[in-house]
């Protein structure tokens, strides 16, 4: 059913192994954990962005929200970091499948919107509602806790052992997501991205397709929130905020929005840069701004498609010519008119 | 009483700046198919520049020259960075570019003016209240209405009578046909980009003068504007201006009563006019579905 790839293999082999050598680098465990929860997040948008084509400009709400379930169960309800998890996850993934009906009719520029606008209503309800969320200032007073399974305790406050837990979420995230765009779910997301018309026609209730891959990315972003919760052992709202939103959607497009790992690629070298830039500069803002215009304009295909094209390029003496004029009549088509109403 | 119509008349005064805004996002959004995530930047930008050219020009004079600012530098970027999208038909593309250049202005502003709020004088004759019952109209809320219902209806004739409205509005319908008859569609378009953003501008030098000047003025009016545009209908420039004033009255009636509730209750319209009415107030139907 799904392929293993040696690449694929030397990757775990490398996530195994990080906490070992990842100092001796420059970097440090708590960053590797970072890039694995942006990971999570990343690649459960690109459920939506890169194989459904729904333009989800909002799924910082779905973190978000997950990462104040957690700490609020940590706070408030019980000190035990698996129950965080899971309220947070829930949490996350009814809200996410509960919004669902209003932006699964929607398509292109007014998916996104709609998207970003809901994204705030979550972000001023953590900011004014003080006395519970801890408003401006953020969510704090609560730790991660040791897991106890029967005598055996896992004490996840040490750094390493957090990262552990996180791969394994991961994984589990991973898995999932692999068997879904394995599956005939999987193919009718792709098959709505590439013509949601041709979808409809077919029978298939392309509304419905799209709302299950909102609220299961949603749901897997709401994981992605609660390991970031914890690893910090506070949250924000700049967690709920659109700009986080806007860094998934960047991240993802950066690495290539086509490929499942994709994303991963987009996490890692944006986490890495923005942790840079922020102690270089004061101005990284303007940086990470500059970031997004340059992908867009000179990498719109991402780097693992950059990869991926150009390997094609080498290996078939023809793929080169026939790519050009696929890509000139792509052009041709589209330019100097675009689809403006439907 | 009192205090109900001083916050309903709040709410209107931040109302028309959403209202204004959500003007110059839906032409752009409607013509160009690009979501300007940097218009709170051009309202930024027209802003900082009224208050930095006041001094040589007087309060009248920047009131002018601000917009036009932010106008010039919104053409510059549409034929620099946006023209090139066009033929991407993804509106991912054109949104992720406008998200960065909102970024970049932002912290642009905080670097040159710095991060600290600015006043922004306006003349004194305009700054006393008209009576001692109704103290918060002041002149110069008066004279924000009035600029904005004066450029509103100037708007209307440009789109209604001129041949460049009619060609903007003929665009928005069907570009192709639009530019097969012989209309230079990438001018048009560039056009069409800079009026948004004099209107951004002008927003933002009415805005400076109410809520003084602060570098993340723009991002905090964009997101209501937002919500104006799918209140009011996509599509639908009426709705858009009508969607404004309506979240802005809304909010404004919200602070008397439930103050932590002012900006979430925008929000809440937006889902209930979703749910009620998917396509907006005034939306054509089918339009983006």
């Amino acid at each position: 059913m799904i392929r293993r790839h040696p690449i694929e293999v030397l990757l775990w082999i490398v996530l195994v192994t990080l906490p070992l050598w990842l100092a001796q680098v420059g970097g440090y465990t708590a960053l590797g954990t970072k890039i694995l929860i942006y990971g999570i997040a990343a690649l459960a948008l690109n459920l939506v962005l890169g194989f459904t084509g729904g333009l989800s400009f909002g799924h910082a709400a779905y973190f978000g929200v997950g990462a104040y379930g957690a700490g609020m169960t940590l706070k408030y309800l019980v000190p035990s970091t698996p129950l965080a998890i899971v309220v947070g996850t829930i949490a996350g993934g009814l809200a996410a499948t509960i919004l669902g009906p209003l932006v699964m009719r929607r398509r292109g520029i007014y998916f996104a919107m709609i998207t970003i606008a809901i994204g705030q209503l979550f972000y001023f309800i953590a900011v004014r509602w003080n006395n519970v969320t801890g408003g401006e200032d953020g969510l704090a007073g609560f730790q991660r806790q040791p897991i106890h399974i029967g005598s055996f305790v896992f004490d996840v406050q040490d750094e390493t052992k957090y990262y552990y837990l996180v791969l394994a979420c991961f994984a589990i995230a991973i898995v999932i997501m692999r068997v879904l765009l394995a599956s005939p779910l999987g193919h009718t997301w792709v098959a709505i991205r590439e013509n949601r018309r041709r979808a409809q026609f077919l029978g298939l209730r392309t509304d419905l397709y799209v709302w299950a891959a909102f609220a299961i990315s949603g749901t897997i972003t709401a994981l992605a929130g609660t390991l970031n919760a914890m690893l910090f052992n506070f949250t924000s709202p700049q967690d709920l905020h659109w700009i986080l939103s806007g860094n998934f959607v960047i991240m993802i497009v950066l690495g290539g929005m086509r490929k499942f790992w994709g994303p991963l690629v987009g996490v890692t070298i944006f986490v890495v840069a923005q942790d840079y830039l922020s102690s270089l500069t004061d101005n990284w803002m303007t940086f990470i701004g500059l970031i997004f215009v340059l992908i867009v304009l000179l990498f719109p295909k991402g780097i693992l498609g950059l990869i991926r094209s150009r390997r094609r390029a080498q290996t078939s003496p023809r793929a080169p010519g026939i790519q050009q004029s696929n890509e000139a009549l792509e052009e041709n088509r589209s330019a100097p008119v675009r689809e403006v109403a439907k | 009483m009192q205090l109900l119509l001083f916050n309903a008349f709040n709410g209107l005064i931040q109302g028309v700046f959403y209202a204004l805004m959500a003007l110059g996002l839906a032409l752009i959004l409607s013509l160009n198919s690009v979501i300007n995530m940097a218009h709170g930047g051009f309202l930024v930008i027209g802003a900082y520049l009224a208050y930095t050219l006041a001094p040589y020009l007087g309060f009248w004079g920047a009131l002018v020259v601000g917009p036009i600012g932010a106008a010039v530098i919104g053409l510059f970027v549409e034929r620099i960075l946006i023209r090139p999208l066009y033929k991407r038909p993804d509106p991912l593309y054109t949104l992720l570019l406008t998200f960065g250049l909102a970024l970049i202005i932002e912290d642009l502003t905080r670097t040159i003016w710095g991060a600290q709020g600015l006043p922004f004088q306006v003349p004194a004759a305009l700054n006393s209240p008209i009576s001692s019952v109704l103290f918060f109209i002041t002149g110069y809320r008066v004279l924000v209405v009035a600029i904005t219902i004066g450029v509103m209806i100037a708007l209307y004739l440009l789109l209604r009578y001129s041949r460049l409205g009619i060609r903007i509005r003929a665009g928005t319908f069907d570009l192709e046909t639009v530019s097969a008859l012989g209309v230079n569609i990438y001018l048009l378009r560039a056009l069409n980009f800079g009026l948004g953003c004099l209107l951004a501008g002008l927003a933002g030098v009415l805005a400076a003068g109410i809520l003084g000047l602060t570098p993340p003025m723009g991002s905090s009016l964009i997101m209501p504007s937002f919500v104006a545009i799918i209140v009011g209908g996509v599509g639908s420039l009426v709705g858009s201006i009508l969607g404004g004033l309506l979240i802005g009255v809304a909010a404004g009636i919200t602070t008397t009563y439930y103050p932590a509730a002012s900006e979430a209750v925008i929000y809440l319209i937006m889902l209930i006019v979703l749910v009620i009415r998917p396509r907006g107030l005034l939306g054509q139907e089918g339009l983006f579905e």
